[in-house]
């Protein structure tokens, strides 16, 4: 089992539902979050192209934050989701630094936190807050090794990229061209 | 009588006890209410759904709010059976906690007194401000006539201020979704088709082989249904066309971007007309079947050939041509969409109207993947006697002019409010629901003359918004998590009834419009009009005369019930429109008799001088007009508007990235706070932009306070639609002042 997201940057329409549900589901404090929406406009009037994405932690199989952490909060579980077991973070903030994504943030509580996946969602066979609220359909979450899932369908039909490539860290969020 | 209404903040009230307690549930929630409670993760435990619409926006979506065994709201979530959204709500419907929690609502209603010379409210139980309000209107009836009581309102408390107006004598009941909005869209639809599009659109996106978008953002507007049929539309390979002088999201994602010169859009529809009709490409069958004028129609298009166009919307001849051709090649699964804010430049009825030959043309009304034909569920109405007859209505406020406005025009009615000589239909007492007008109207000087001359300014709102400052009396209304409301019976595919009840009890003395309406009807010797205890009443009446119960719709939340009617008219069969002739009117005789060109002619808008570039405005996803724009679960994702600059002009003027300049209109009004500057590709040299609903400037809105600029303070140009009263917005320029200007400080 392999827990995966593709993203497609043809129907996102940047309008950020993902970050507000994430916030409710997942009782983020005002002025932070888990997810984001990144615009990129690239060209010269009226030659322009917008690229619009929807970002999180990448749930990467080599993961920086997990091998930096000093305490073991950072850990990869059960289908490859990386977490942050709270009561064991002492908040150092090197797992920050060491994300090229940016994907963490320190909770005013003293820890660090980021996407989960919304694993408590998916335990009961729900899709993570973000995938099940989009307006567009453009997040598809699935399990890479079931051959049925819409996620596999999508990553074998279609061109897609991920990010920061360079960084060596085999992220797990695919974005569809 | 004249009564010098001052602008009063109300943040300069003491609010006693009130404050205090809205400061202590902060304490506990932070900033707002629920989303920061500081557990770790999401809360455990069962929750409770409680069936709601929402009203963060007009599509009204079916949802769930899911309530803590604290009763907390949690979380609200979208109705899987709802067609309008499909169990996906839009981020402001997510966010839509956000208005339950804000700790800036208004918590108690509040009255107008002089106190040491100065104005100020104070403080009035329900029973103090209801009494004021009744007895005021019934001076008013007693000195003018029930005739002069006029409502302005927006969203769902509205229908309960109508209803009581209609019960009082008045018909004089506006609102500024027509003429500010979709007006000229209607009334352009109304004269070819016999109908309009309605509200939701009938648009059969989902199904369309190609999508025509005329200055419509979709994306940007959040109209839920639409945007999730667009996506739907992108993923079967639908051929999209965008007009629109800026890259928005839904051009970007367009297979056509026509970058238009502004204010030159019926030039190029038009020339599409000329195409379709010069070169055959029209639906003939349907054309000869259903329409009538279309020979006057391609002779009258003969001049507006691609080249023409060229020279005026900057557009290249063989685009428009081809354009015109991938619409033919979809036709009739094809949708020149109708837009919804279409009160830009004064033509606005006639550039409606060359939409609307479009589509008929491409036989797309009545076609799937066109425009399908809707159906509701018919709920009688509660028993109630009939309405008086008024002796006059919002009829008389039009002097004459607007022939064709089907609606109440604002404007109209708010230049009745001011006393002039001769004037024969006044109108002294004003209700306001749901709507900030002054955020919402332009002409700001003849609605402060208004609202000075007014016998009686009641507000009624959630927040404290502009408006509020100007009541005689504010009545603090709850949240629509709070309350039962009337079904939600909008037309669309299917027919739906979806129900609205409360999720948790009022916060701080707020009650639900339908209440206050109540109220002031018993006072005002109306209780027959209003005979029931609790909306649930009413509800559960409605319900039971088609088949439902509220037992039921408590568990479902949204009932769907049997088409009976068609979808869309079958192939080859007669259908009657709803015109006078019982034919798609592709020239309008209705029109010539009015003295108005009975079919649309292409006449030049002013452009902007040098220096000046032409205010663009439009919306943003997470936010619905000025009304989120103190929502603290939307505002980190927008917390301002920035003005978009496209790279060439900010190397001229020297304006860097995220600087604060003031803007100044050709009429040298400057904007009230500064704007941060976006320098970016997407937007043409000619033309700013920025979205709509910032640069609030009423201090109890204590986040929304002084953030960005509002746009409708620097619309003081109007090109109003003779046709119907349209007020077009989009005829002013503005250039840049890099240092705060010195001006007089507003109250």
């Amino acid at each position: 089992m392999r827990y995966a997201m593709a993203i497609d940057t043809r129907k996102c329409v940047g309008c950020s539902d993902c970050v507000v549900a994430c916030q409710t589901e997942n009782n983020v404090p005002v002025g932070f979050c888990r997810d984001w929406v990144t615009e990129v406009v690239e060209g010269t009037y009226p030659n322009v192209s917008i690229e619009l994405r929807s970002e999180r932690c990448n749930h990467c199989d080599n993961s920086p934050c997990v091998r930096c952490c000093p305490t073991g909060a950072s850990h990869i579980e059960e289908g490859g989701v990386v977490l942050v077991t709270h009561h064991k973070c002492i908040g150092c903030g090197a797992c920050i630094q060491s994300c090229p994504y940016k994907a963490r943030y320190s909770h005013p509580e003293g820890y660090v936190d980021k996407c989960t996946f919304c694993i408590h969602r998916v335990r009961e066979g729900l899709d993570p807050a973000c995938a099940s609220v989009c307006p567009t359909k453009c997040i598809y979450f699935g399990d890479l090794d079931d051959p049925n899932a819409k996620l596999v369908t999508v990553l074998k039909n279609r061109k897609f990229k991920s990010l920061a490539p360079e960084a060596g860290t085999k992220p797990q969020i695919f974005y569809l061209l | 009588m004249q009564t010098r209404r001052k602008f009063i903040k109300i943040s300069s009230l003491g609010l006693g006890m009130t404050a205090v307690a809205a400061g202590a549930t902060n304490l506990v929630s932070g900033q707002s209410g629920k989303i920061a409670l500081g557990k770790e993760g999401p809360t455990k435990g069962p929750m409770r759904k409680v069936a709601t619409y929402c009203e963060v926006c007009f599509w009204k979506c079916a949802g769930w709010a899911h309530v803590t065994p604290d009763g907390d709201i949690q979380k609200i979530t979208g109705n899987q059976d709802d067609p309008q959204c499909n169990g996906r709500l839009c981020p402001r419907g997510t966010g839509g906690v956000g208005m339950y929690s804000d700790p800036d609502r208004l918590k108690t209603p509040l009255i107008r007194v002089t106190r040491n010379g100065e104005q100020t409210y104070r403080e009035a139980t329900w029973d103090e401000a209801l009494d004021y309000v009744a007895g005021k209107m019934k001076d008013i009836a007693a000195k003018h006539g029930p005739e002069s009581m006029a409502l302005f309102n927006h969203g769902s408390s509205g229908r309960y201020f109508t209803h009581l107006l209609n019960a009082f004598g008045s018909e004089n009941i506006a609102a500024p979704s027509f003429a500010q909005c979709r007006g000229p869209r209607d009334t352009g639809f109304e004269l070819t088709f016999g109908e309009s599009v309605g509200s939701p659109e009938a648009t059969d996106i989902r199904d369309t082989r190609c999508l025509v978008l005329i200055g419509s953002h979709i994306g940007e507007n959040m109209h839920n249904g639409q945007v999730q049929e667009m996506s739907d539309a992108i993923d079967r390979g639908a051929v999209i066309i965008t007009v629109d002088p800026r890259l928005s999201t839904a051009a970007s994602k367009s297979k056509y971007w026509m970058p238009i010169k502004p204010a030159t859009d019926l030039a190029l529809l038009l020339a599409w007309i000329h195409v379709l009709t010069h070169e055959g490409l029209y639906n003939k069958e349907y054309v000869e079947k259903y329409a009538e004028g279309f020979a006057e129609l391609k002779e009258h298009v003969k001049e507006y050939t691609p080249e023409w166009a060229y020279g005026i919307t900057t557009l290249k001849p063989e685009m428009i041509r081809h354009t015109a051709r991938e619409m033919a090649n979809a036709a009739p699964s094809v949708i020149i969409h109708p837009g919804r804010h279409t009160t830009w430049y004064g033509d606005d009825v006639q550039r409606s109207r060359a939409i609307a030959i479009l589509n008929a043309l491409l036989g797309s009304w009545g076609s799937r993947g066109g425009i399908f034909f809707k159906e509701g569920v018919k709920v009688p109405a509660f028993p109630a006697p009939a309405y008086p007859k008024p002796t006059w209505s919002w009829h008389e406020t039009l002097d004459g002019k607007y022939p064709m406005a089907r609606e109440s025009v604002t404007n109209s009615m708010i230049e009745a409010s001011i006393p002039a000589t001769g004037r024969t239909h006044q109108i002294h007492g004003w209700i306001v629901s749901g709507t900030n007008l002054v955020m919402a109207i332009p002409l700001k000087e003849q609605l402060h003359k208004a609202m000075e001359s007014l016998d009686l300014l009641v507000v009624v709102d959630t927040m404290p918004m502009e408006i509020t400052g100007y009541a005689d009396v504010v009545l603090p209304e709850c949240t629509y998590l709070e309350r039962y409301d009337d079904l939600r019976l909008s037309p669309h595919r299917e027919p739906t009834i979806a129900l609205r009840m409360p999720a948790t009890t009022p916060k701080y003395q707020t009650q639900p419009a339908w209440w206050i309406a109540k109220q002031i009807g018993e006072r005002l010797g109306l209780g027959a009009y209003f005979n029931f205890k609790d909306l649930s009443e009413v509800l559960e009446w409605q319900l039971k005369q088609v088949g439902s119960s509220l037992a039921e719709m408590e568990k479902i939340g949204l009932k769907k019930l049997p088409r009976k009617s068609l979808l869309y008219i079958p192939p080859g069969a007669d259908y009657p429109f709803k015109t006078a002739t019982g034919k798609i009117h592709l020239k309008s005789a209705e029109l010539a008799e009015s003295g108005f060109d009975a079919m649309p002619v292409f006449r030049p808008h002013p452009q902007p001088e040098t220096g000046f570039y032409r205010l663009i405005y439009g919306r943003a996803p997470m936010h619905t007009f000025s009304r989120t724009a103190n929502n603290r679960n939307l505002v980190a994702l927008m917390p301002e508007n920035a003005i978009w600059v496209n790279p060439q002009v900010a190397e001229l003027w020297g304006l860097k990235k995220d600087q604060h300049v003031w803007l100044k209109n050709q009429d040298g009004v400057i904007s009230n706070f500064s704007v941060k500057v976006r320098i970016t590709e997407r937007i043409r040299w000619d033309s700013v932009y920025i979205v709509h609903g910032f640069g609030h400037r009423h201090k109890p809105l204590s986040y929304a306070y002084g953030r960005g600029v509002n746009d409708t303070e620097l619309i003081t140009r109007i090109s109003i639609d003779p046709i119907m009263g349209g007020t077009g917005m989009r005829g002013n320029f503005v250039t840049f002042l890099k240092e705060e200007p010195k001006k007089e400080v507003k109250s």
